[in-house]
């Protein structure tokens, strides 16, 4: 019965019942009443939008493109994919400066690296937030994430040798948070899947996966990146065989869902080798390998599912692992949004809305006090370090910390 | 990834079952594509004239406070509905003419509860009613911008402000020994509406409003989380999309999210719901069961289907999944003997009947005992 698959309306909006679940779900919709909520600006919205781009709501931007919409929806209708593919479709006007740097996180950490520990130091100062809230209006009470004096791609290649000892092969997409910023998650990885005998490599020269510029309006310089890191997958994946990990649910989420569903771009040959690293090492471990993990390691960890995670549906697979480890109290947070959404929690008019959705989740955690939060997403990261005062690590390393030397 | 038993459908059928099994030391999964019919629950538990224990029981585990007083219960428009089993905050009553003089308030600004019906449905019984609406500066907030002011947005707000409503309400009483309210109370402190109740000096009954449902909100939430507490696995936003059967049973389960990595079990339990949550699909020649492909009860002529008179009991609500007596889903006419259906998908749930929660609620344990018998 082919009918259906004719009917098939982009993304599926046609299957909106008007039920409004998505409006219960949609973080923003609690925290400002300037947005229009998900099945406003999504289905009904897109109704108008195509008998008249004039419909076009400029209100759309307050979306985070947080997805819980779509986990929510009862019929399958891709919310937030509408509210964003609206936005690159009818929203002509250029990004601002801040949002250009804000999204272009690759190009900063090159700049930056050289740099590296003046920009730490100025980027911690008071008068240099000011002027930056002043000029670029970036929120003067955020924390700014560190830069790294050495990328990990630098420190990877220093180790070539040793890797491509071992008897099998992942390729890694680290992505800019780990190249830049935090490397040592990458040497994590490097650690975890060395002792299952598995060596890792990078990509021929991968980009940012672009999901800031997305949800900043350069969808045309996402998409190059997209074209790009999709021929530097094939590569991996078609021409080598391998299957490539990854340490960040965002970057992830955009290299498998966003590509072909907001910029058209195929990543089929891909899609399916492409996989979270906690996800690749719980199959490994279901497969017979074993780790050594020390007896000494005691630790309270409260597990925050970032909403990509949510979506690609295998924050399950981190749980598992996190729950292997010996001497680890395992806590499940309620599946909310921390209210950072990637650079969206960084511009001066959304502080206080970023703030207010995390709430109920910085009280959770604190509520239940672990001496460490898990969570595979690095501005997750930055917000609940900032906002609730844990410390907020990547279950892979913590996975590292937990292995027998 | 084995667990002793994966249970697709996340709705009040899987939940119960989820909670039962995880209960009695099993390793459980629930498969949910988005959410489900508890967003539009009344806050009763329709056709459940004889409640066992272990009902009760597990809802008092999940901190679900309900009470079983045989009577009937009011709709949102006004019109009266049996029920027995219902959340605390949804009151029954012994008959229809529950009170003299009734004052129902309203919130500016609400549109998604309908006062003009209730209250023509309680004159028609008799009862006098007066109509208020409340201006709240807090909810004026909410309306500044294009969003929807929903029953949630709603809620949420009045957690805090209740104290506030309680106030208003008791300048507005005059001899009415009765207030209406929107069912909009309760959705994170669940100790509101009686609250309310202790505040205002007459009988406060909760109506219920449009959808989103905040009494079924909140009722899946502590289901969700007792799950959790329990151990139990709950996949949101996955979909299962078929299923590998080997020698007559059902070996895994295949989902959406985690494709080639298959979810295996002893036991499974399909409760997807009925049209609306895809459970059960339509194309223009036949009704099918998407997941197992199990065999389903409908009419060949498709003209049989409906009844052109909307109002009239449609043929295609009591179409459902085949099952034998102990609901072990039919294929081709033979029982799958790991696999048991529970819920809406069963056919013959009616929502004009409401007969929903009730059926979810027994099938659920019919199936959650032959697992743990075998």
């Amino acid at each position: 019965m082919k009918l259906q698959e004719y009917t098939e309306s982009r993304h599926n909006f046609e299957e909106c019942m008007k039920c409004t679940v998505c409006t219960a779900y949609c973080p923003v919709l609690q925290v400002n009443p300037l947005y229009p909520g998900p099945k406003q600006a999504g289905p009904d919205g897109e109704r108008l939008r195509l008998k008249d781009p004039w419909f076009f709501n400029y209100a759309l931007k307050y979306c985070m493109n947080c997805k819980r919409c779509e986990v929510a929806c009862p019929s399958g209708v891709r919310v937030a994919d509408l509210i964003q593919s609206a936005r690159i479709r009818y929203d002509h006007t250029k990004p601002k400066l801040r949002d250009r740097i804000l999204a272009s996180t690759d190009l900063m950490g090159k700049l930056t690296r050289p740099v590296a520990p003046v920009v730490n130091g100025v980027t911690g100062l008071k008068i240099a937030k000011s002027a930056m809230d002043a000029m670029l209006k970036i929120d003067h009470r955020r924390t700014f994430p560190k830069y790294s004096g050495r990328s990990f791609e630098a420190w990877l290649r220093s180790h070539e040798k040793e890797q491509a000892a071992f008897p099998e092969q992942v390729a890694y997409f680290h992505g800019c948070y780990v190249n830049y910023n935090h490397p040592d998650l990458g040497k994590d990885l490097v650690k975890v899947l060395n002792a299952l005998g598995v060596g890792v490599q990078l990509l021929d020269h991968e980009k940012c996966c672009g999901i800031a510029m997305i949800t900043n309006g350069m969808s045309e310089q996402a998409t190059r990146h997209a074209v790009h890191n999709i021929a530097v997958l094939k590569k991996a994946v078609v021409d080598k065989g391998l299957t490539v990990v990854t340490t960040s649910s965002s970057c992830t989420l955009t290299l498998r869902e966003e590509y072909p569903n907001l910029l058209g771009v195929d990543n089929s040959a891909v899609h399916d080798s492409l996989l979270m690293a906690t996800r690749y090492i719980y199959e490994r471990l279901e497969a017979g390998a074993k780790f050594r993990f020390r007896t000494d390691f005691h630790k309270k960890i409260a597990y925050h599912v970032p909403c990509h995670m949510e979506r690609l549906g295998w924050s399950i697979f981190s749980e598992r692992l996190l729950r292997m480890i010996p001497g680890v109290e395992f806590t499940l947070l309620d599946s909310a949004c921390c209210g950072i959404a990637g650079t969206y929690g960084f511009k001066k008019e959304n502080y206080e809305a970023s703030q207010a959705v995390g709430e109920p989740l910085f009280e959770q955690i604190r509520s239940v006090n672990p001496d460490i939060v898990a969570c595979d997403c690095e501005t997750c990261k930055w917000q609940i370090e900032m906002s609730a005062g844990y410390s907020v690590i990547n279950p892979i390393s913590i996975l590292a910390q937990a292995l027998a030397e | 990834m084995r667990f002793d038993t994966v249970i697709i459908g996340g709705g009040l059928a899987g939940l119960v079952s989820g909670i039962s099994l995880q209960q009695a030391g099993q390793q459980t999964a629930i498969i949910s594509t988005g959410q489900n019919a508890l967003h539009f629950f009344s806050g009763s538990f329709e056709s459940m004239q004889e409640v066992p224990k272990r009902t009760l029981d597990l809802f008092a585990g999940a901190g679900i406070r309900v009470h079983y007083s045989p009577g009937v219960r009011l709709t949102p428009l006004g019109t009266f509905r049996e029920a027995a089993l219902s959340l605390e905050d949804t009151s029954l009553f012994p008959t229809p003419r529950f009170a003299d003089k009734i004052l129902i308030v309203s919130f500016a600004g609400y549109l998604d509860f309908f006062t003009s019906f209730l209250a023509e449905g309680l004159e028609k019984q008799g009862m006098s009613c007066r109509i208020c609406v409340l201006n709240l500066p807090e909810l004026e907030k909410l309306e500044q911008g294009p969003s929807e002011v929903r029953s949630v947005q709603i809620a949420r707000t009045m957690d805090r402000i209740w104290e506030k409503v309680v106030q208003e309400i008791r300048a507005l009483l005059r001899d009415e020994d009765t207030v209406i309210l929107p069912q909009v109370f309760g959705l994170q402190d669940i100790s509101v509406p009686g609250r309310i109740r202790q505040g205002v000096p007459a009988r406060v009954v909760f109506a219920g409003t449009m959808p989103p449902s905040v009494p079924g909100i909140r009722t899946q939430m502590l289901l969700k989380q007792r799950l959790r507490v329990l151990g139990g696995t709950y996949l949101m936003g996955d979909e299962a999309t078929r299923a590998n059967i080997v020698d007559g049973k059902v070996h895994s389960i295949v989902t959406r999210n985690l494709g080639s990595h298959c979810l295996e079990a002893d036991n499974f339990i399909l409760a997807t719901g009925s049209y609306f949550s895809k459970g059960l699909k339509t194309n223009p020649f036949s009704i099918f069961e998407p997941v197992f492909g199990l065999d389903v009860e409908y009419d060949e002529d498709r003209n049989r289907w409906y009844d052109p008179a909307f109002a009239n009991d449609q043929p295609y609500m009591n179409y459902g999944v085949r099952t034998d007596a102990a609901l072990h889903g039919l294929h081709k006419g033979k029982p799958i003997g790991n696999l048991f259906v529970a819920g809406s998908i069963l056919g013959n749930t009616r929502p004009d009947l409401g007969s929903g929660a009730g059926l979810a609620i027994r099938s659920a344990q019919v199936a959650v005992d032959q697992i743990l018998s075998l």
